[in-house]
This record gives structure tokens, C-alpha cells and sequence, in this order.
């Protein structure tokens, strides 16, 4: 890392290049569910920031009702049937 | 115990061994809740450690290889202290302030997206991306866990 100190004086941004940001933002891309199909250069980062944004507050969303859900199912239900169901659910 | 090591034939190519780990773990989680009912628990109770299970889960299958999963454990396990001690009452946030290293050339919306995914305001802007992607398939991930549970329950 001999190169650190004399790049220590540059401004911090050039360390890491806007195409692997870029890149990083794509790949971002490709998880939302909206702009997948899509897929165009045209959106923007700041749009993908936002995009991603709402749906990780949405997933934080889903995964309370989801609880609340479990959280009824578990009281009522009886354990010894559903076990079968499970487990084939869960590993296909 | 009998410990195999075996390989099942894998039909869905999305389904990685990870998945797995988190399936198990959580399975687990929700076991020992169960067996923990002979107290009486409020549903809201209950609802509140199923998700405390769900993002244990999560956390604990990236494990210390993510910053954000190191964040997120380091976070329920202050929780679980707290409330053990009985002092953390509802809605109160307690916040370990830490300036947000964000560069003046960044998006605004960085700020938000530092807020969400854990551990995210010590971040350099290149990493907050690359965890953010993790986090996301992660929670992705946990969500159609928990709804194929639902459904294989209320069959």
C-alpha cells in the first residue's frame, strides 16, 4: 500500500471509480422487483436509492404482518399434521 | 446424534445451501418458542419474538462475514439485554450516535438507505451499496420463508 499515502491526498471519490459504483448500482437494480423488467440505463441512481428505500422499508413491513401471522397460526395450530407440509414447503 | 453429510437433489436453482441455514434456524427459533408457551404470553408478545427470530435468523446465517449482519446481532443482543433488565420501554429509540461518514458528492437518499440496512452509517458509500444488495436478498429471502410457513399452517 505504498500508493496510500500519496492517494490519501486526493480527494476520497477516486479511490473507488464511478464504474464500479455504477456497477454496485446495477446490481442493485436487478434485486428491485419494479425496475427489473425494465432494466434500462435511463434510471438513475438516485431513483434506484429511493426504489430500494421503499422496498427494504417495505420488506421491514412484511416481515411484522408475517410475524403477527406465525405468531396467531402458532397457538391454533395443531403441530402433528402440519409437520409433513413443512417440511416439504420449505425444501422445494 | 447421526450426522450425515448428504446432498438432495436441488430442482430450484434460486435455492441455495444459505437458505437452507435460515430455514433451519428459524424453524428452530420457532420451535423454542413453542415449547416456551407453557407461560402465558400476550399475542403481541408472541409476535414480537417471532420477529426478533426471523431477524436473528437472518443475522446469524451471514454471520460475521457481513457488515450489516455483525451490526444486526450486536443490535438484538442489546435489545434482549435491555428488556431483560426490563428497561426498554416501548418506542423508546436508544441511539448510539456515530457521525454518518457520507461525502458531499453522495445522493441525498444515501442518508435513508444508511438508516435502513444495520450498521449502515459507518459505511463508505461503496460498501453501504455492495451490503445493501446482501441485505436485501437476505430479507428477501426470510419474507418467503415466513409466508410458505403461513401457508403450509393454514392448510
Amino acid at each position: 500500500m505504498s500508493s496510500w499515502r500519496s492517494r490519501s491526498r486526493q480527494s476520497n471519490t477516486s479511490r473507488i471509480s464511478d464504474e464500479q459504483i455504477n456497477d454496485l448500482v446495477s446490481k442493485l437494480q436487478m434485486l428491485l422487483p419494479e425496475t427489473r423488467t425494465r432494466n434500462n440505463d435511463r434510471v438513475s441512481s438516485a431513483k434506484v436509492l429511493q426504489e430500494t428505500c421503499n422496498y427494504i422499508k417495505n420488506l421491514h413491513r412484511e416481515v411484522d404482518d408475517l410475524s403477527e401471522r406465525l405468531a396467531e397460526l402458532l397457538e391454533t395450530t395443531d403441530m402433528s399434521s402440519s409437520q409433513a407440509a413443512i417440511i416439504r414447503s420449505l425444501f422445494m | 446424534m447421526n450426522r450425515k453429510n448428504y446432498t438432495h437433489p436441488n430442482p430450484n436453482p434460486n435455492y441455495t445451501s444459505n437458505n437452507s441455514m435460515q430455514s433451519l434456524h428459524f424453524i428452530q427459533a420457532l420451535a423454542r418458542i413453542n415449547r416456551a408457551a407453557s407461560k402465558p404470553t400476550t399475542p403481541s408478545c408472541r409476535t414480537k419474538q417471532i420477529r426478533h427470530a426471523a431477524y436473528s435468523s437472518m443475522a446469524y446465517t451471514s454471520g460475521s462475514r457481513r457488515k450489516w449482519s455483525r451490526a444486526l446481532l450486536i443490535r438484538l443482543r442489546q435489545r434482549q439485554r435491555l428488556r431483560a433488565r426490563r428497561l426498554l420501554t416501548v418506542r423508546r429509540r436508544v441511539r448510539i450516535v456515530t457521525p454518518a461518514m457520507s461525502l458531499p458528492e453522495e445522493p441525498a437518499r444515501a442518508e435513508t438507505l444508511r438508516r435502513l440496512v444495520p450498521g449502515g452509517r459507518s459505511m463508505e458509500y461503496c460498501n453501504l451499496l455492495e451490503e445493501a444488495a446482501d441485505y436485501v436478498q437476505c430479507l428477501r429471502t426470510q419474507v418467503q420463508l415466513m409466508q410458505s410457513l403461513v401457508d403450509a399452517f393454514s392448510s
